[in-house]
């Protein structure tokens, strides 16, 4: 942890502070828009989103080697599938729904094989791992103003739509009754998702983004009493992780994404197992309290019990 | 007896000749009736009739392929933060982390506006208080009883303070004393606004009910068909909120045959 530290004021590691600032805003993004799609559950559409950004980041790489459009930016190419597989998932979801979960498989397969296919015909070499699992120790100042600038968007929205964004998710019929247009509320939420992932994935990679999206505002949500606790408490948790994360990759020499990741994820799953056994324990106490006699039968010899 | 007078004040609900299809399915075929203001009506219909049809055009979720719809003397969008609605199968997401009083708050929801004002603080409570779901204003919803879930959704179309309460299905997974409460609440509605019940119960309504409409076959497609109700006096439970009215399916009242359009003709 010292070491991570000192790397922090070194001046002569200007991308070790990088990486820091990337995940303290990366947090905001997992923190507010997770816990959207978390009660939204539609983890599995931004999943999708995530993974057809591979094509696009393949494509560009391809056109932009070939010098079909040279110096055109891998992100550029992410950008344009992202909202694209957003489009699709968005016209599928509102107006057939029945092929929803195929279309999504689909996008999501027919994504990343493009990108890989794209990467394979590109002259020289390029890693398709470090797209897939992140590097952020490759985030560049642009890509801090980004996400500063994403960050202040996707907040404004949660606040400015508030109990709209609230009402669409806990019961969309009722929001529309409401005069709410929820498909707008939805096409908003999958447009800013597929943005974020774009900018997100260059911190944790594309296969990873999902699950950042999913587990802070997952494990907040287990003490949260409303959604903007959940918000909160999900921008809190993946802050911590996220700076957990670094500070252990960094001593451990390990991948910073897939860290963060597993801390993420061990984080879930102790909160979500100590949640189950205390709702258990409630019940069984529940019982007992309504059936006393039944409790106190449980140490008594059946034979005994038929002559009481 | 005067329709203008009809269609702009004393007329909650008109359907007037209202088709609507799925695709090529023939769901509502020149379906025609009215509700007046202050009645409590029942729509009764066997599951797949096309009740939620019914409901989703009345609150402008779906638009009528053919005919003309007015509520509250203005179209269904138009009317719908006058309407509090309850529905069937809310969606109920247990890990969604919510109060009770910010699920009631809903009721009060506006397109765009983010602030809830004074008026809209009051309106919550009064329909807390109404629904007798006051005292679990704090607790989180998913941590309630089916009943209490369901009279909480009641206080959430109450916070509306509205001039049409639609109810679709409302004591479906009911507990008997959440049924009595919620009958006591809609009787004492009654008279101070429109209440509409949907229900798949097609033999039996609360005594409650000045009207009776059922969807139903005829001739080729399917319409709504205004039914006399009887007294049962045989029949009484918490599911009805006390006595019971025996649907006579075998009759067929006209439109106007209603107690609203007698008084009116007067």
């Amino acid at each position: 942890m010292n070491g991570y530290l000192s790397a922090i004021f070194d001046p002569s590691l200007p991308f070790v502070r990088n990486a820091l600032l990337a995940g303290l805003l990366s947090a905001v993004l997992f923190g507010t828009l997770g816990a959207v799609v978390t009660v939204k559950r539609i983890a599995g559409l931004a999943g999708a989103i995530s993974h057809a950004v591979l094509g696009g980041i393949g494509m560009a790489l391809y056109l932009s080697a070939k010098d079909i459009i040279p110096g055109l930016p891998p992100i550029v190419g992410a950008l344009v599938f992202a909202v694209l597989a957003a489009a699709i998932i968005g016209f599928v979801s509102l107006k057939a729904k029945q092929r929803e979960d195929t279309v999504i498989n689909a996008l999501w397969a027919i994504g990343m094989s493009v990108g890989v296919l794209f990467i394979a015909k590109t002259p020289g070499y390029a890693d398709p791992m470090s797209y897939l699992f992140g590097n952020i120790l490759l985030v560049s100042t642009r890509d801090l103003v980004l996400l500063a600038i994403l960050d202040t968007v996707v907040v404004f929205l949660a606040w400015r739509y508030y109990p709209q964004i609230e009402a669409s998710a806990f019961d969309e019929e009722f929001a529309r009754v409401r005069g709410v247009p929820t498909d707008a509320v939805f096409i908003a939420t999958l447009a800013v998702t597929a943005v974020a992932v774009v900018l997100l994935q260059t911190f944790v990679g594309i296969v990873m983004v999902i699950a950042m999206l999913t587990l802070p505002s997952g494990t907040a949500g287990y003490a949260a009493k409303n959604l903007a606790a959940m918000m909160i408490g999900g921008t809190v948790l993946a802050a911590v992780f996220t700076v957990g994360g670094l500070a252990a990759s960094w001593a451990l020499d390990m991948p910073a994404g897939a860290v963060v990741v597993v801390i993420a994820g061990s984080a879930f799953l102790s909160v979500s197992a100590f949640a189950a056994f205390r709702s258990r324990n409630r019940k069984n106490g529940k019982k007992s309290r309504n059936n006393p006699g039944q409790a106190t039968a449980v140490g008594v010899l059946p034979g005994v019990e038929k002559q009481a | 007896m005067d329709e203008t007078k009809l269609t702009t004040m004393s007329v909650a609900i008109r359907f007037e000749h209202v088709s609507f299809s799925y695709g090529e399915l023939r769901v509502l075929d020149k379906a025609h009736f009215h509700i007046h203001a202050g009645e409590f009506a029942a729509l009764v219909g066997p599951n797949g009739s096309g009740k939620t049809t019914v409901l989703k055009l009345l609150l402008g979720l779906a638009r009528p392929t053919d005919g003309h719809i007015t509520v509250l003397g203005r179209s269904p969008e138009e009317a719908r933060n006058s309407i509090g609605y309850v529905p069937q199968h809310a969606s109920y997401d247990p890990a969604f982390p919510i109060s009770v009083i910010e699920v009631v708050r809903m009721g009060r929801l506006r397109t765009s506006v983010r602030r809830y004002t004074a008026t809209d603080d009051q309106a919550v409570q009064n329909a807390l208080a109404m629904a007798d779901v006051a005292d679990l204003a704090d607790r989180p919803y998913p941590a309630l009883s089916g009943g209490q879930r369901r009279r909480v959704l009641v206080a959430r179309a109450l916070a509306a303070e509205p001039e049409l309460l639609v109810l679709d299905e409302p004591t479906a997974n009911m507990d008997a004393e959440s049924e009595t409460r919620l009958f006591e609440t809609l009787g004492q509605l009654k008279g101070k606004a429109t209440i509409l019940i949907v229900t798949h119960d097609t033999g039996f309504v609360t005594a409650l009910t000045d009207s009776v409409f059922c969807v139903g076959e005829r001739g080729t497609g399917r319409s709504v068909i205004r039914h006399q109700a009887t007294l049962a006096a045989h029949v009484a439970s918490e599911q009805y909120g006390g006595p019971a009215l025996q649907v006579l399916h075998d009759t067929e009242l006209p439109d106007d045959a209603c107690r609203g359009c007698i008084k009116d003709s007067i």
